[in-house]
């Protein structure tokens, strides 16, 4: 299903020619309107005429989340406040936080890729979608809210927490579609079951669209096995528009990204060069329509790969691979590099544990210790110590294996691990290092 | 002949032993045999109760990971050499003992202990053939 078949199944060609009208405009636009770009520009050498082609875009300085914020809250609004309609900020938990603004057009465009990605999914106006993703300042709430708003679907603002109200309306009401971050989906699904006694299976919902964190194709599989439904991925940063920047088609083969309004790079995060297509890299993202706040060559630090061919749906807008780590959460243990996402796909990959896991970092004798630790599960809880012990060793052995480091597996109670309401925090780190 | 045993995962952890038997206490389960096996950084409690379904559902609701298990009562003599000649009934068929430990009450003139062998069927048939006496789990129920 298509909400705007034109635009989604565009051939390249005529894609590319938009997208370079588009990024002159946008890039003399923010040069003449926000005095950060034009000092940038002036700094690096180049003038906007300069850009003369897509690939022109590499002359261009990069933006950082750290630029934003030396300019809070309003320094890179490129219009006056009174032409600003709403107002977003992403959350201030690792300094002062990024503040966006919007105009009235820059809600239509959200309104039309949420639309799109909705619809890509198998939403229809038939739906009955909860939202719960948080509502405010937070763009998942809304940004869904406005996609949903423009099918036509029936929309349950829930917005996040509350989990038992959360459950009783999707049972009451009949949700056919859930949006929420997907540990909040499997928290329901073990909260419905455990504590409510609802089989998750025996509610109506048939898809969910889950974001905002990181997760792996064998939590996708959690998911979809707990509810019985089909779970996909949705991409979006606060800096860029919301959610809605990309999300997957009914092939769930990768998240098709809007390239009309966004243009994406992939770049060496050491380096900033570009990436040959296929590698695995630092999303880089330039907004092409966006009016209130103009991102032009946005380091994401999410760290992605472009899917090469065609995708079975028909769209022809690139695909990129489920976000794989972000620049900021690499560990560095030993100063060997390591993603979170990595230890909880070789835990997810010894059969029957749970995903629920911690990343404990210590430093005890001035060398890094990494400790995991699994809680216990129903599924592989045995009488015998022997087979206990063995499990934790296969655990050991197989972490060991994906990242190259030796691990202790430490297993604990069920239940016994925070449980998030919003994002998942799964690595402690006790070291000490500044 | 198989009687039901209740295992509890344990973290080490300060207070976690006293937790699980207050949930039971709590319950109003009556333990009738216990044992602990622990390592370093966990610990496995086996009991057996008066009412093995009513002591998990307790603990379960209280978060704690159990399973039930199947083991054997086995009545042995209550003098010395009393379980060694069971042992050896065993050991003579090349069955292995997983775990053992004891009631805290006698049968009679005998002595109870948990058993847990590799090959409960085998056991079971074995220890019949030679006279060694098993409880059902109604007599284990009602000790």
């Amino acid at each position: 299903m298509f909400w705007n078949k034109e635009i989604e199944t565009i051939p390249e060609e005529k894609l590319k020619d938009i997208q370079l009208e588009r990024l002159k405009k946008v890039v003399q636009y923010a040069y003449e309107r926000v005095p950060y770009y034009r000092k940038k520009f002036e700094e690096a050498g180049i003038k906007p005429e300069d850009i003369k082609t897509l690939e022109d875009i590499k002359y261009i300085p990069f933006t950082s989340k750290a630029d934003l914020r030396e300019v809070y809250p309003f320094g890179m609004f490129a219009v006056p406040l009174s032409e600003i309609v709403e107002i977003h900020s992403s959350s201030g938990t690792t300094g002062k936080p990024v503040v966006m603004g919007y105009t009235r057009e820059d809600i239509e465009v959200w309104k039309e890729v949420m639309a799109r990605s909705l619809t890509m999914m198998g939403v229809t106006k038939e739906d009955i979608i909860q939202i719960a993703y948080g509502y405010g300042v937070f763009t998942g709430g809304l940004g869904f809210h406005y996609g949903a708003l423009t099918i036509g679907a029936t929309i349950v603002p829930s917005s996040a927490g509350n989990t038992r109200r959360q459950i009783e309306l999707m049972r009451d009401f009949g949700t056919t579609v859930l949006a929420c971050t997907p540990s909040y989906a499997l928290y329901l699904a073990e909260y419905a079951k455990d504590e409510m006694g609802i089989d998750p299976r025996t509610l109506k919902l048939k898809a969910g669209s889950f974001g905002a964190e990181m997760w792996t194709e064998e939590m996708r599989r959690e998911i979809e096995k707990r509810f019985g439904i089909k779970a996909y991925n949705v991409y979006g940063l606060t800096e860029i528009i919301g959610p809605g920047v990309a999300h997957e088609c009914e092939a769930q083969e990768g998240l098709h990204i809007w390239e009309d309004h966004f243009l994406p790079e992939i770049i060496d995060p050491e380096t900033g060069e570009p990436l040959p297509e296929g590698e695995r890299g630092e999303l880089v993202l330039t907004t092409l329509t966006k009016k209130g706040v103009p991102m032009i060559r946005f380091r994401t630090r999410d760290i992605t790969a472009f899917i090469s061919g065609k995708c079975s749906c028909g769209r022809t807008s690139r695909r990129i691979e489920r976000i794989r780590g972000r620049t900021d959460d690499m560990i560095k243990v030993r100063g060997v590099m390591i993603f979170p996402y990595q230890i909880e796909k070789a835990i997810l990959e010894v059969q029957g544990v749970e995903p629920h896991y911690q990343i404990i970092l210590t430093r005890p004798h001035y060398l890094d210790e990494i400790e995991i630790q699994v809680e216990m599960s129903k599924e592989i809880f045995s009488d015998e110590v022997r087979k206990i012990e063995e499990l934790k060793k296969r655990l050991e052995k197989r972490i060991e294996e994906t990242i190259g480091v030796r691990v202790k597996v430490t297993l604990v109670e069920s239940k016994s691990l925070p449980r998030s309401e919003g994002k998942a925090k799964r690595v402690i780190d006790k070291r000490g290092l500044k | 002949m198989k009687i039901k045993q209740i295992s509890v995962f344990l973290e080490n952890k300060r207070g976690r032993l006293f937790e699980a038997l207050n949930v039971l206490s709590k319950a109003g389960i009556n333990i009738r045999a216990l044992s602990i096996a622990d390592t370093s950084d966990f610990g496995i409690l086996r009991m057996i109760v008066n009412d093995p379904e009513k002591a998990k559902k307790a603990l379960e609701n209280e978060g704690f990971t159990t399973k039930i298990t199947h083991v054997l009562a086995v009545g042995v003599k209550d003098r010395p050499g009393g379980l060694a000649e069971v042992l050896k009934i065993l050991y003579e068929e090349d069955i292995n003992v997983e775990y053992i430990y004891a009631f805290v009450e006698k049968s009679g003139e005998e002595a109870l202990v948990v058993l847990r062998t590799n090959n409960l069927d085998k056991t079971i048939t074995l220890l019949q053939e030679k006279g060694v006496k098993l409880l059902d789990s109604k007599t284990v129920e009602n000790l």
